[in-house]
């Protein structure tokens, strides 16, 4: 009987250690979310989406960086997205289990986890100390080196759940493979692609390492791709290890906007995702 | 009668239709692959080449060379490299077990209902930028550890004979410890993914067989899930480590910046990505930013290795699952 009593009770400590592990992650989620909304509503107002970054010690607004992330986020996207397509493209429909196909989706996956700040590095000495000068460019072109081996998985992904038989069905009536691949292997797929480049997109948009040595940071308003330009990491990365309140209270700011906009790609994704597979 | 059919004519064309345009999109599909292993020998060849002048300078001291002197000129990598190492060795003593739980809790315990809204928001964990668990760090945490766990910590643990130097000095808030215990947190949703994918893998003929001759469930897990399960859940850890290793930001804001070797994990230090990060674009000669990149190289290297073989594992298990 002892043994039967000591099993159940070893059982029943892991599984309350299991409840408290699940409720420790959960509790993070909520602490974190929840300071950031108290910190950061409170520097909410008009002034943060309307005026320029401050110099120290006075009042002023996230304008530029905000402006400076959309467009380095969406060029990163723009470079990004078909690199990765086409390459998933690859993996998916041409490579059928060759070598070469086995190694670029073993790099692809290591790219996919290694870190940021490295292709920050890589594309520091690749462009900034070519051209001789931070830049927007530099910026743009690292994100999309961090969204490529997203979209790469989850286009390689999703091709891979495409039914054989749609494929057999449009070769049987004498389509060649590029238009089958466009028009049917893509068509079935595209709800998982997108959902792959929003969650790419949601993985750049709060981006910080690759653009320190990259885009850098301008404190006034600049449109101009070939200098350095304003991004919202790299203003709250400054702004929140300063001594300035101001600056910290923009730092806030800005850190809700970026989670926001994170959180929002990220449940919008996975709403597109369970709707896609409750269709099919 | 025969009757007489109109058969369309038909022209032979001189190749089948489609060959050029299938030839054109294979070959571009091709080449857009070939692009993702063109990144990464970039980023080798760009680091080594940009490694090298530090690398000729100190040589394999570099690794064992704790002095980072900018004014002098003498750098060498190994506070960060120790830093690093450390930070993560936190982060997976208390992310693992934490990740175990959070898998075995939301695959073996947790109601139907529950499953996907849990699943979903240790997952959304793992969406949140990591500078915004820089500055909840710095602004939250920190002031909370400085203020109410490590006094404590101190008074006992740093009384202690031996280990007690891993705790000893004043309570700062800010240092390695900190900075694991946030890594913790950001690799726990991409360890216990993993783990619960892979523990989904297990036929459930064989637990319902355990189950049948009356095991408890930590009994199943332990010994039916784990053992079944073990190549895929070190590939998990391992993966979580790489990501450890090579977390910038919120690592950056709450660790010190402090290039020395300390015991005491209480104190500030450096890793490799925080030094990268503070340091880089503030980098006076070119001595200086060479060591930069070569810890940087020094990174690559580790997380490379650590990832590839937390690649290898998890295709092994792949294969077993799919064969």
């Amino acid at each position: 009987m002892n043994i039967y009593a000591q099993r159940r009770i070893v059982n029943g400590l892991v599984m309350s250690l299991c409840v408290a592990a699940t409720g420790f992650g959960v509790l993070w989620l909520v602490l974190v979310l929840s300071t950031l909304l108290w910190n950061g509503v409170a520097a909410l107002s008009p002034v943060l989406f309307t005026e320029m970054t401050p110099p120290p010690g006075s009042a002023g607004g996230l304008l530029n960086a905000i402006f400076g992330s959309v467009v380095m986020t969406l060029i990163g996207t723009l470079i990004g997205t078909p690199t990765g397509i086409l390459a998933g493209t690859f993996l998916a429909e041409y490579s059928g289990g060759s070598r070469f196909g086995e190694v670029v989706r073993f790099i692809n996956d290591i790219l996919l986890s290694a870190p940021s700040i490295i292709v920050g590095l890589f594309v520091y000495e690749l462009m900034v100390i070519r051209m001789g000068h931070f830049s927007a460019w530099a910026g743009a072109v690292a994100l999309a080196i961090i969204v490529i081996p997203v979209v790469v998985r989850t286009t390689e992904d999703m091709l891979n759940l495409v039914p054989n038989a749609l494929r057999e069905a449009a070769s049987a009536l004498g389509s060649p493979k590029w238009k089958v691949i466009v028009m049917v292997s893509y068509r079935a797929a595209i709800q998982g692609m997108v959902t792959g480049i929003m969650l790419a997109v949601a993985r750049i948009a709060g981006e910080t390492a690759p653009l320190l040595f990259t885009a850098l940071n301008n404190q006034f308003w600049s449109t101009n791709l070939n200098a350095p330009m304003a991004n919202l990491p790299v203003v709250i990365f400054q702004f929140a290890m300063s001594p300035y309140a101001d600056w910290q209270v923009l730092a806030w700011g800005g850190a809700l906007l970026i989670t926001i906009a994170v959180l929002f790609l990220n449940i919008g994704a996975r709403a597109l995702a369970s709707w896609s597979t409750f269709r099919r | 009668m025969p009757v007489d059919i109109a058969l369309p004519s038909v022209t032979a064309r001189k190749t089948p239709r489609g060959v050029t345009g299938d030839f054109v999109f294979r070959l571009l599909t091709f080449l857009f692959a070939l692009l993702v292993l063109l990144i990464l020998g970039g980023v080798i060849v760009a680091l080594v080449q940009g490694a090298f002048p530090a690398l000729r300078a100190f040589g394999v001291a570099f690794l064992s060379t704790d002095i980072w002197n900018p004014v002098t000129q003498k750098f060498g990598a190994l506070a960060p490299i120790y830093g690093t190492l450390m930070t993560s060795a936190i982060a997976m003593l208390v992310g693992v077990p934490v990740a175990f739980g959070v898998a075995m809790f939301i695959t073996e315990i947790c109601p139907i209902w529950l499953k996907r809204p849990l699943a979903t928001m240790i997952e959304l964990l793992a969406a949140i930028p990591s500078i915004i668990y820089g500055i909840w760090g710095l602004f939250v945490l920190a002031p909370f550890v400085q203020e109410y766990i490590e006094p404590p910590i101190i008074d006992s643990l740093g009384r202690l004979p031996g280990i007690g130097a891993l705790f000893a000095g004043p309570p700062l808030g800010i240092g390695v410890m900190t900075a694991g215990f946030i890594l913790a947190v950001m690799v726990l949703p991409f360890i216990s993914s993993i783990m619960r994918d892979v523990f989904e893998t297990v036929p459930p003929m064989l637990k319902e067989s355990a189950y049948g001759l009356g095991a408890t469930r930590t009994e199943v897990v332990l010994k039916v899930v784990l053992p079944y399960t073990r190549i895929g859940v070190v590939g998990g850890i391992m993966l979580g480590l790489g990501r450890a290793l090579g977390e910038t930001m919120a690592v950056t804001f709450v660790i010190g910046n402090a290039h020395r070797v300390s015991a005491s994990i209480l104190q500030p230090g450096t890793t490799i990505s925080a030094s990268l990060a503070n340091e880089f674009t503030e980098a006076v000669g070119d001595l200086y930013l060479s060591s930069l990149v070569a810890l940087g190289l020094i990174l690559f290297a580790i997380t490379f290795i650590v990832l590839a073989v937390a690649k290898v594992m998890l295709l092994r298990l792949e294969k077993r699952a799919g064969g």
